[in-house]
């Protein structure tokens, strides 16, 4: 069967030229970067051409970038090795209401170990609330941790404004820019981030890799023993092969933003209207938040998420659900609750996001699809059957 | 994550819909928690002549459903007093573990209905048996 991924943010598809950079390292050059023989030379040559690659799309230097084995990893180091350096201890911490858990459980993992921790609201569009921040930030704070775009709404958060509201109070200010990253390009000589994580598999490139940046002179307590590898701060041997398919993944993809995030945001678009004007009882969740062009996270009243992507994934659809019925608690998607969305629709919510391998057809598809599929679905629902009358 | 037969039955569920003037219905579940089902007993000479159910829910919540009306349907109904969570799931053939409070629901749908069975029709309830509750989301 030929499936319809959009499920691109939670993971893509290795782009070919991706996996072409990649081979070599995993082929003949599979030296170890900390080797003195020429195959480890190769190694050391690549893996620096990669963080000098990587530094160039931040306006940064190479000293700035480390490689990690996850966007999570980079998270908890961001946040875990500010909060235990020595003068940091127990002081208050930042963080949002929407953050992805390798951000929200980490705050939580030191809020029970005596940090204060302030989640920050968002509104209805998933947007953090600045004043809130503003006010937040009068108690001594050693770290601010807001994500750059929502992985389940695609909310972007005014990231210039907060970093600059940390800089003036002299607060450390780390971003989790999984989502955005390579797609909507930073600057780090404009503007203030201390630290940024990434992740390699959001941006068609290999599962396992990562890297922070980390501005020169931010200081971080060590969390991982082990070699004197990434400047001491993250011991391991390098994944040389990741590293490459990382750099090569985020310059193909930050070269073509422009044109790739309009093409995805008129096919995102289209789904939408589409899904707003053939179903009824359905709406948006952040339809008016300055959002990732590829994110579409829809709700449709008296059904559940799971069924509908059961009965999506029956033809080959792959998408996913805002609601958390996959987990023990029965709670739904703790973003959705913070836009005060209410508890029985957010279990409705599934979340449709693009990437580069969809088609005007396939979207043309799903958009076929759907109405018939809700129909069925709340025809079925003590809640819903009314509804298709 | 799901077994085929689950999958079977959320393709295509059984006996799904509702009676008109059922002799016992029950409603149960919690829509703030993501699954409400509600079922719908046709009954004569004590046996479960006709069913039919609504579920909103995820596929668990859909094949559990779907799986006791089959179960109980031409069933008398101390048989179908008997049908326990765990029947209903074996012959799903499983569910993942964080879907076993599903299989309770279906359960308790045809409590729930049995027991409006019995006292609307003035007949002594059997013991454990207790009223439906569908809590309303406190939002």
């Amino acid at each position: 069967m030929d499936f319809i991924y959009l499920d691109n943010n939670a993971t893509t598809p290795l782009n070919p030229v991706v996996l072409e950079s990649m081979l070599p390292f995993l082929k003949e050059d599979y030296g170890n970067a900390s080797s003195v023989h020429e195959l480890g030379r190769r190694a050391r040559t690549a893996l620096e051409k990669s963080r000098g690659q990587i530094a160039d799309l931040f306006n940064a230097k190479p000293e700035e970038i480390i490689f990690t084995s996850c966007g999570t990893e980079s998270d908890n180091y961001a946040i875990l090795g500010t909060a235990y350096l020595p003068e940091n201890r127990h002081k208050q911490i930042i963080t949002s209401k929407i953050e992805h858990h390798a951000v929200l459980h980490t705050v939580e993992f030191l809020e029970k170990q005596g940090y204060p921790a302030v989640y920050l609201d968002v509104d209805e569009n998933g947007i953090i609330k600045l004043d809130q921040l503003e006010k937040a930030l009068e108690k001594e704070t050693s770290l601010v941790s807001i994500m750059y775009a929502n992985n389940e709404v695609g909310s972007l958060q005014p990231i210039e404004q907060i970093a600059k509201m940390c800089n003036e109070k002299g607060v450390k200010f780390h971003t989790d820019a999984v989502q955005a990253f390579a797609k909507h390009p930073v600057d780090m000589s404009k503007i203030p981030i201390d630290m940024l994580s990434l992740s390699a598999h959001k941006i068609y490139g290999p599962k396992g890799v990562g890297a922070m940046y980390i501005r020169k002179g931010v200081k971080l307590f060590r969390l991982m023993h082990g070699g004197h590898h990434e400047k001491n701060k993250r011991p391991g041997t390098e994944n040389v092969a990741g590293i490459v398919g990382l750099a090569t993944a985020a310059r193909r993809l930050q070269n073509n933003h422009e044109e790739e995030n309009k093409r995805l945001s008129l096919l995102r678009d289209k789904l939408q209207t589409a899904l707003l004007n053939n179903i009824p009882d359905c709406y948006v969740n952040g339809m008016n938040a300055a959002r990732l062009a590829n994110t579409l996270n829809i709700r449709f009243d008296y059904v559940e998420g799971e069924s509908i992507l059961l009965h999506l994934d029956m033809e080959g659809i792959c998408a996913s659900s805002g609601s958390a019925c996959t987990s023990d608690t029965l709670e739904p998607s703790h973003v959705l609750l913070a836009m005060c969305v209410p508890k029985e629709r957010a279990h409705g919510s599934i979340r449709f996001s693009l990437g580069e391998t969809n088609t005007e057809e396939q979207i043309d598809k799903v958009i076929d699809l759907m109405p018939t599929l809700i129909k069925k679905l709340r025809s079925m629902s003590p809640l819903g059957h009314k509804s298709n009358k | 994550m799901y077994s085929e037969k689950v999958m079977d039955h959320v393709r295509n569920p059984r006996n799904v819909g509702e009676i008109k003037d059922p002799d016992g219905y029950g409603m149960v579940g919690n829509p703030c928690c993501g699954d409400v089902m509600e079922m719908f007993l046709k009954i004569e000479n004590n046996i479960i002549v006709d069913i039919k159910f609504r579920t909103f829910g995820c596929g668990a919540a859909i094949a559990t459903s779907s799986m006791v009306t089959e179960m109980i349907k031409g069933k008398t109904l101390e048989e179908a007093l008997n049908v326990t969570n765990k029947q209903v799931t074996k012959a799903l053939d499983g569910l993942p573990e964080q879907k076993m409070h599903c299989s309770v629901l279906a359960e308790q749908g045809i409590r729930a209905a049995l027991y409006d069975y019995y006292s609307k029709h003035n007949l002594p309830v059997p013991e454990g048996l207790k009223q439906s509750k569908t809590v309303k989301c406190a939002d």
